[in-house]
């Protein structure tokens, strides 16, 4: 039972990062929709935090998982079989991603109008201005949002067991399945997701400690 | 409400004659209402169940004690940190590896074993662990010098907490609550997986009959979309009702009490 959930630790991860790097930019992309001076595009952004916010993330992995099959199968009129790991990565995506647009929002309004201006003044374009001015501060004021994401998410990734993947929570079922002591393994389970959401908090603060380093002298 | 639901659904299948797809959204749209139903009852029973778990469990939190504060920590710091996927699985599974409960005669066959009472359980562990940490945030930020003036006037500790401190503290978590409450609905889908015909389960009950699997998730998208509106707008009005004092400035002045009306007032007001 040990090794076997020694080797479901990793499990979560695989999930995580590549959650986390496909929903941070779609976040970032959300957020530079929601400020552009287009119309059309801070519309697009906010029906997508709209939708996406509205309904339960499991709705949204089914959706994907069995949707994207029978659309491509109305398009193409094959029946093409989705890998349930991209589906589950994509859906989780989506979801962090219109989370994480709101908290990039906030994040890019803080930021004082002058460094903007400074920026403008110093004739830097506008693509210069977002990735050495803007993105370093912007770091800076996201980590406790993203922070909180990162833990939501986390939780999160027991969903994609619901579309047979074999993750954690999947792994619990089908020991608890075979040793008929469900209790026991869920509750291993429970505290797995708990040691990782140990270890994210710590990863966090140190995060975020570093994203401080020049104000800790001021305070 | 359902008797209107189930003229219009007959209405749907007369006018349709059989016409895929209208006939089947016809034949299961009760029971996707039923499903809403469901859904409707576990958010508001463990959102209520869930809030009065909570106000113990905060004001043992906030205490100087540390045989107090050890046991709401633990519990916060297990339900907020762990799936609830996996708390309601530990409660509807987990149960039935232990003998004791499973002689509990009544209570394991009517509540313990029924998945509606389960999910209600999980759902109000977790939540109530989520509100109590809004309230503790809450009552250490309730106004020092409201604190003070009630010590000032002699009232016991027990009454500050009852009239002045967890009032003030549930005006300060309103809004937070209501995201609480949004977020157990979304949680509520959940329920499915252990055979629970809530708005989810409804849906993938009718799916697995028709194949017709993207329109009805998008019905369900769109009926949960709807939930979450009615909840916001319910909390909007009791946050309306209840914080009524923050609002005073965005009323017309000729609305306001004439007592109440001040040079201060009439200075700040918009």
């Amino acid at each position: 039972m040990v090794i076997y959930f020694w080797l479901a630790l990793g499990s979560p991860l695989n999930w995580h990062l590549p959650v986390c790097f496909f929903g941070l930019i779609l976040g970032l992309l959300g957020a530079a929709a929601k400020l552009s001076p287009i119309r059309a595009l801070r519309w697009i952004a906010t029906t997508y935090t709209t939708l996406i916010r509205g309904i339960p993330e499991l709705l949204l992995v089914l959706i994907i998982y069995f949707g994207t099959t029978e659309i491509l199968l109305r398009l193409f009129d094959q029946y093409i079989e989705i890998s349930a790991f991209a589906a589950g990565v994509t859906a989780l995506s989506i979801a962090f991603g219109a989370y994480a647009t709101e908290v990039f929002r906030s994040a890019l309004q803080e930021i004082p109008k002058g460094q903007r201006e400074s920026a403008m003044a110093m004739g830097l374009n506008r693509w210069q201005t977002f990735t050495r001015i803007l993105m370093p501060q912007l770091w800076r004021i996201a980590i406790p949002g993203l922070g909180n994401l990162f833990l939501v998410l986390l939780k999160d990734t027991a969903l994609v067991s619901v579309i047979g993947l074999d993750d954690l929570m999947r792994q619990a079922y089908v020991a608890a399945g075979f040793t008929k002591l469900p209790f026991t393994f869920y509750l291993a389970a429970a505290f797995i997701y708990l040691l990782l959401t140990i270890i994210f908090m710590q990863v966090i603060r140190f995060l975020e400690i570093r994203a401080n380093r020049p104000w800790q002298g001021a305070r | 409400m359902s008797e209107l639901i189930i003229q219009f659904s007959q209405w749907l299948l007369t006018f349709t004659q059989g016409a895929e797809p209208w006939d089947s959204y016809a034949r299961y749209l009760p029971r996707l209402m039923d499903g809403v139903w469901v859904t409707l009852q576990l958010v508001i029973v463990s959102g209520i169940v869930g809030f009065i778990m909570a106000i113990p469990l905060a004001l043992m939190r906030i205490s100087k004690s540390a045989w107090l504060w050890v046991f709401p920590y633990c519990y916060i710091f297990f339900f907020r940190g762990t799936p609830l996927l996996v708390q309601i699985f530990l409660v509807y599974y987990g149960l039935s590896q232990f003998e004791s409960i499973r002689n509990l005669g009544w209570l394991w066959t009517e509540v313990l074993s029924q998945p509606y009472w389960c999910a209600i359980i999980a759902f109000s562990l977790n939540t109530s662990a989520y509100i109590a940490e809004l309230f503790r945030g809450a009552i250490q930020a309730v106004p020092k010098g409201e604190v003070e003036a009630a010590q000032s006037l002699g009232i016991s500790r027990r009454k500050q907490y009852q009239h002045i401190i967890l009032p003030r503290a549930f005006g300060i978590i309103l809004p937070a609550y209501g995201n609480e409450v949004i977020l157990m609905l979304k949680g509520s889908a959940l329920a499915s997986t252990i055979t629970l015909l809530d708005l989810m389960g409804a849906t993938r009950g009718a799916i697995a009959r028709t194949y017709m699997s993207l329109e009805f998730f998008l019905l369900a998208g769109l009926l949960y979309l709807l939930l979450t509106a009615v909840l916001i707008g319910f909390f909007r009005l009791l946050e309306n009702w209840y914080n009524a004092h923050q609002h005073a400035l965005n009323m017309s002045l000729d609305k306001v009490d004439p007592q109440l009306r001040d040079k201060h007032l009439e200075d700040n007001v918009r």
